[in-house]
């Protein structure tokens, strides 16, 4: 997948307030969240500083970097999660297909709605494996009968990859699933409110390699129809799964581009020293 | 954007879809969330305003109990009323009545009435006053002493208005005489208004107007200086044993499961141990604040254990394997180190388990503690009554008069309480630490 | 003033033992204490240990039950002038013989000269008695001072583990602390069940618990034994049942809102000021609501439904305006009202408990999908805390079931069988309270009544709580 090579490291960010020279994607698949001058606060603390970056349509971005480096909490503004810590401010503009997410007449509801998420340990409901599925087309009302809810739960869990799994025990509590199972249901209830971004804070980090391994696969597949955008340790994992990945080092970002040519030919010093495994 | 696929443009009218579905409902979805959080702050609302009504009331209520009005009357000791081979058999009231009528320039009847109504006005405790000083000082007679103390409760309530001369005379006490005989001896400076000290230096008595809380602080104290003695230390040293040395085995289950089951056992049943086992089996004396104490302990101990223990927990464990470390034994470990570190939390837990026990009733009223108890306990094994159960012997007293004073008995238990709370919030604060 | 003697003499040797144990061992060390197995400390104290413990142990004993033997001595043999008294005389008779040897004030009682005579008969033979007594005790304690004193002193040397051994003490002191609860759960238990079953010898079970009538002044004479007809308990069940959930209906919505808008809604600043509050509220003491009860909130009830009844009057709804005219001020509903305010801050303070436990990523899990806060709480918090809540509840009427100064000061003594929430009741805890705060005999049915409602209220609570801890501490573990 031809990815425009990105040359907006974090120095220009930085130097060059307000509209930035775009990392932009001018061909190929068009760009679906548009994140510009990002600081993000806790409290006194600064946690992001001046994040800007494209993220492109129908294709998987890796978030890297060393611990508290800030990609996790800049995965979280994409769906306004930050809003639920009290001491958390974010400025800075993210626009998703054009409308900035952290506008005022956006309603984090609708946005949720249209940004999905999941978490790096599993947390199902302590409900059964429909009703954790069914959870979101109920609160958002998306299905009018149960035929119709039904079938949202269906192909779901069938897109998930799990539907083979547990057809045959649906009401039973979706706790009772073994760790990787549960990952594929969270994120077969993260599909089935109809998101068109899904958010993955590092997904497989509590899982081990084999249903690492059907996590991975499954995010390939999910690529044809979601924007996916995966916070991961793992630098092997952004190699295999995603077509772009960024580089965040102490709260900014270092360097994004086409994942191939960042592990291959990385611009920054920090990066390179990341991916050879100098620190971090 | 431009030119895309055909299957993006069905997927992403499906999204649209979806997000018109999703806003459709959000009016809905957004005014019961409103209506959810309403619900939880009118229930704090009501909680709150509950707190402040039934501390409002207490204070609109017995606030009126501090000021009393007095008044001090030259009784002269006329030889001829005063029989001296039986001092107490003499009317000394109507010596008082006579003195005060004489003040207002009245006259009494040939029936006495307008003596026996001034009497109504006036405590008996004067009577007494006379007597003793009689008695002291037998040369007093024929000359001319000052009495003085409150006004007879019926009177003081005129005056803080709670008698109002509005109402209709056969529906008051007073009579349209008595109260224009108290304005005037008001006006002409001889009833005073002052602060009610009697009420902080007297002990309980069947009239409103001599009966104060000195007594049931008095007995409050020495009740919960047992239960301090023996609460602490036990409940501490218990905890120190379950936490620190005991094998987890069954045993120390089935006393776990006792202590957090003893810990909710209604305080009334403590009450009947009192009674059954202090007071039957091992003759421990009724009514005594030994008696109360050793109750109050056994209810306090659960509390104290429980606190203890997760103060204990609290306690990281390369505290304890520092000091095996140097070769400390188990005793000395948990004596030395971790007990110290964990004292404020023991404190707090204590100090509060105790206020606790200060404002406990229904067990004490069991083992006798509801009697009348004119004065101040003498010894722990004396009869004494405390303050809750003041409060409790006054809201049951029919005198309207008692009622401001169980109000203010109440502020005077609170007050204590606050300030117990205040100590373990400060121990917290200043000595707690975090790990 | 013997006693207090005794007790000085006993320091002062332990003191010696103490000092004495320490040279001596310090000296088989050749003084070095380094050579020695425990700091010198620990020698002495051991020595002191054994001379002191159990001597003192010993004067405990024969203090607490002194008074109980010469008793017993005493009344062993009844002088023959004491067979025209009645037994209340003859057991006062006997306590004034006690306290004329003591020296105490004497009881009010007036006795004939003869009586008198035989009371200072029996005066003279208590004190025979307390002095043997006394003599026979300090005697057996400093046979227990010498035989401990040989017992360790000969055994001290540079080697002997003084130390464990010490430690050994104290750790049977701290095991028998623990062992004080369990005791107290004994005690409970027991003189509960021996009460009640001298209770039950005279009045069934089934009639106690099954009967509908209530009415223990009336009481029951020695020739009515067998009939039960003033014991039937099921009044007070009902009545207690219906002050209890009165209090729910007020103390759970109210409770659990609280709690659910301190930890979901309300952000750290509100937490810090609402949650002391409701402490305070939790802090007050029974007596008070008992008063806030009776005083405020029966008057305001009775008046409202009186002026409420006032305008049904003449109208159709005429008998429901007269039955409400004459609403009292005791009730139900008052009291199981202002119960209900006191478990407030119970049920909120266990409710929050609860849902913070609830784990944070199931909150964000809702939140991610879009859920508003109040589906958050609805359809993910509250299920999962479910459990948990419920134990609460439980623990919360288990305290409603066994409150007793709210019920005694509001709900009034009239044993109704009714559900009727403006009608005045009666409760265990109040039967309980009435029953033995007269002064009466101690052996009457009438007081061995109020064990059996006790025996009855601490079953029902202690199932109450069990299961409601249970649950608690599953619930939590499910968490962990």
């Amino acid at each position: 997948m031809p990815m425009n090579r990105d040359d907006s490291a974090s120095h220009e960010a930085a130097s060059a307030p307000g509209e930035q020279a775009a990392p932009a994607v001018p061909s190929g698949p068009s760009i679906k969240i548009r994140a510009r001058d990002i600081n993000v606060f806790y409290g006194e603390k600064q946690a992001l500083f001046d994040v800007a970056i494209d993220i492109a349509e129908k294709s998987v971005t890796s978030f890297i970097g060393p611990s508290g480096c800030g990609k996790s909490t800049f995965l979280r503004c994409m769906n306004r999660m930050n809003d639920t810590i009290p001491i958390c401010r974010v400025t800075g503009s993210i626009e998703m297909d054009g409308e900035d997410v952290n506008d005022k007449s956006i309603d984090p509801v609708v946005l949720r709605a249209r940004v999905g998420m999941v978490f790096q340990k599993p947390n199902p409901f302590p409900k059964s494996i429909y009703e954790n599925v069914a959870y979101g087309p109920r609160i958002h009302g998306l299905a009018t009968g149960k035929d119709e809810l039904d079938a949202i739960v269906e192909s779901s869990l069938r897109r998930a990859g799990l539907w083979d799994e547990v057809s045959d025990r649906l009401m039973q509590p979706g706790t009772g699933l073994s760790g990787g199972q549960q990952q594929r249901l969270v994120i077969a209830r993260a599909i089935a409110v109809g998101p068109e971004v899904i958010l993955m804070d590092e997904p497989c980090s509590a899982l081990d390699p084999i249903a690492t391994a059907k996590i991975e696969e499954l995010i390939d597949e999910l690529r044809e129809q979601f924007c996916i955008v995966i916070v991961t340790h793992s630098m092997a994992q952004a190699a295999r799964v995603s077509q772009r990945t960024a580089f965040f080092h102490m709260g900014r970002l270092v360097e994004s581009g086409a994942t191939d040519e960042m592990f291959t030919n990385p611009r920054d010093s920090r990066t390179q020293d990341y991916i050879t495994g100098r620190f971090g | 954007m431009t030119d895309l696929p055909l299957t993006t443009t069905t997927a992403s009218d499906r999204a649209r879809d979806i997000r018109a579905a999703v806003e459709s409902r959000l009016k809905i979805r957004h005014a019961s969330e409103r209506r959810f959080k309403l619900y939880g702050q009118l229930a704090i609302a009501i909680a709150l305003g509950f707190l402040v009504l039934l501390l409002g009331r207490i204070v609109t209520q017995g606030a009126s109990t501090f000021v009393v009005h007095s008044i001090s009357v030259q009784v002269p000791l006329d030889p001829a009323r005063i029989d001296q081979t039986e001092l107490e058999g003499v009317n000394y009231d109507l010596m008082v009545a006579d003195a005060v009528l004489a003040k207002l320039g009245e006259k009494d009847d040939d029936y006495g009435s307008k003596s026996e109504a001034i009497k109504d006005l006036m405590s008996p405790d004067f009577g007494f006053q006379l007597l003793n000083m009689i008695k002291a000082d037998a040369s007093l007679i024929g000359k001319t002493v000052t009495v003085s103390g409150p006004l007879r409760a019926n009177a003081d309530l005129y005056f803080k208005g709670e008698i109002k001369r509005a109402s209709p005379e056969e529906e008051r006490t007073l009579t349209n005489q008595q109260l224009d005989w108290l304005d005037a001896l008001k006006s002409s400076g001889v009833i005073t208004t002052g602060f009610n000290i009697g009420f902080f230096t007297k002990s309980d008595s069947t009239e409103p107007e001599q009966a104060g809380v000195l007594g049931a602080v008095v007995g409050s104290a020495m009740m919960l200086l047992v239960t301090a003695f023996l609460a602490v230390p036990i409940g501490v040293m218990a905890a120190v044993y379950l936490e620190e040395f005991a094998p987890k085995n069954r045993w120390t289950d089935v006393i776990e499961v006792n202590i957090n089951n003893l810990a909710a056992v209604p305080s009334i049943v403590y009450g009947l141990l009192g009674l059954g086992l202090f007071i039957n089996t091992l003759g421990v004396p009724r009514s005594s604040p030994l008696l109360g104490g050793l109750v109050l302990a056994l209810m306090a101990l659960p509390t104290v254990i429980i606190a203890t223990r997760s103060s204990l927990k609290a306690v990281p464990p390369s505290i304890r394997e520092a000091a095996f470390g140097v070769g400390a034994s188990r005793t000395q470990a948990v004596f030395h180190h971790v007990l110290p570190l964990a004292m404020p939390g023991v404190m707090t837990g204590s100090i509060l388990a105790l206020a606790h026990a200060l404002g406990e009733t229904a067990p004490l009223l069991m083992i006798g503690m509801v009697s009348f108890v004119p004065g101040v306990p003498t010894g722990f094994d004396q009869a004494a009554t405390v303050l809750p159960v003041q409060v409790f012997i006054w809201e049951n007293a029919s005198e309207r008069a008692f009622h401001e004073r169980t109000a203010a008995a109440i502020m005077v238990l609170l007050v204590f309480m606050i300030l117990m709370n205040a100590v373990a919030i400060i121990v917290r604060r200043r000595f707690e630490r975090r790990w | 003033m013997l006693t207090w003697i005794a007790i000085l003499i006993l320091a002062a040797l332990s003191t010696v033992a103490f000092l004495v144990g320490r040279r001596k061992a310090l000296a088989s060390a050749g003084g070095s204490s380094a050579k020695m197995h425990s700091l010198p400390g620990y020698y002495g104290t051991y020595v002191a240990l054994w001379v002191g413990v159990p001597a003192a142990l010993l004067l405990f004993v024969s203090i607490m039950l002194g008074g109980r033997l010469e008793h017993g001595l005493l009344t062993a043999t009844e002088p023959p002038v004491l067979q025209q008294l009645s037994s209340e005389q003859k057991e006062l008779f006997f306590e004034d013989a006690q306290a004329l040897a003591e020296g105490r004030q004497l009881s009010e009682a007036i006795y004939e000269p003869d009586v008198k005579l035989a009371l200072e008969a029996k005066a003279n033979e208590a004190r025979v008695y307390s002095n043997a007594f006394r003599q026979g005790t300090f005697a057996l304690m400093g046979v227990l001072v010498l035989a401990g004193f040989l017992w360790t002193f000969p055994r001290l040397n540079k080697d002997f583990r003084a130390r464990n051994r010490v430690e050994g003490w104290v750790d049977g002191l701290l095991l028998a602390c623990s062992i004080v609860a369990v005791i107290t759960t004994l005690g409970i238990i027991l003189s509960l069940v021996w009460e009640s079953l001298r209770f039950f010898s005279s009045v069934p079970p089934a009639d106690f618990l099954l009967g509908t009538h209530w009415s223990p002044q009336i009481g029951m004479r020695d020739d009515q034994v067998g009939s039960s007809g003033g014991f039937g308990a099921l009044p007070l069940f009902a009545g207690t049942f219906l002050v209890m959930l009165i209090a729910m209906c007020v103390a759970g919505p109210v409770g659990l809102f609280s709690a659910i808008y301190l930890s979901e809604y309300a952000g750290p600043k509100a937490r810090a000021v609402f949650k002391p509050l409701l402490e305070i509220l939790a802090g007050v003491p029974t007596v008070v609501y008992g008063f806030f009860a009776a005083l405020t909130v029966g008057p305001i009830f009775r008046q409202a439904f009186n002026s409420l009844g006032g305008l049904f009057l003449g109208g159709p709804l005429n008998e429901l305006g007269l039955y409400l005219g004459q609403v009292q001020n005791q009730m139900a509903l008052v009291a199981g009202f202002v119960m209900g305010i006191m478990l407030i801050p119970f049920v909120s303070s266990l409710s929050d408990d609860i849902i913070n436990s609830v784990p944070q990523a199931l909150r964000d899990g809702s939140y991610a999908m879009g859920a508003t806060k109040s589906e958050t709480v609805k359809k993910v918090v509250l299920p999962a805390a479910l459990p948990g809540i419920a134990g609460a509840f439980l623990l919360a009427i288990s305290r409603a079931v066994g409150e007793t100064m709210i019920v005694t000061m509001a709900a009034g003594l009239q044993a109704k069988l009714t559900l009727n929430p403006l009608e005045t009741v009666t409760t265990v805890t109040v039967q309980i309270v009435t029953l033995l705060t007269g002064d009466q005999e101690f052996d009457s049915p009438k007081t061995l009544a109020a064990f059996g409602l006790g025996l009855t209220l601490f079953a029902v609570t202690l199932v109450l709580n069990i299961v409601a801890l249970r649950i608690v501490q599953k619930y939590r573990e499910q968490y962990d």
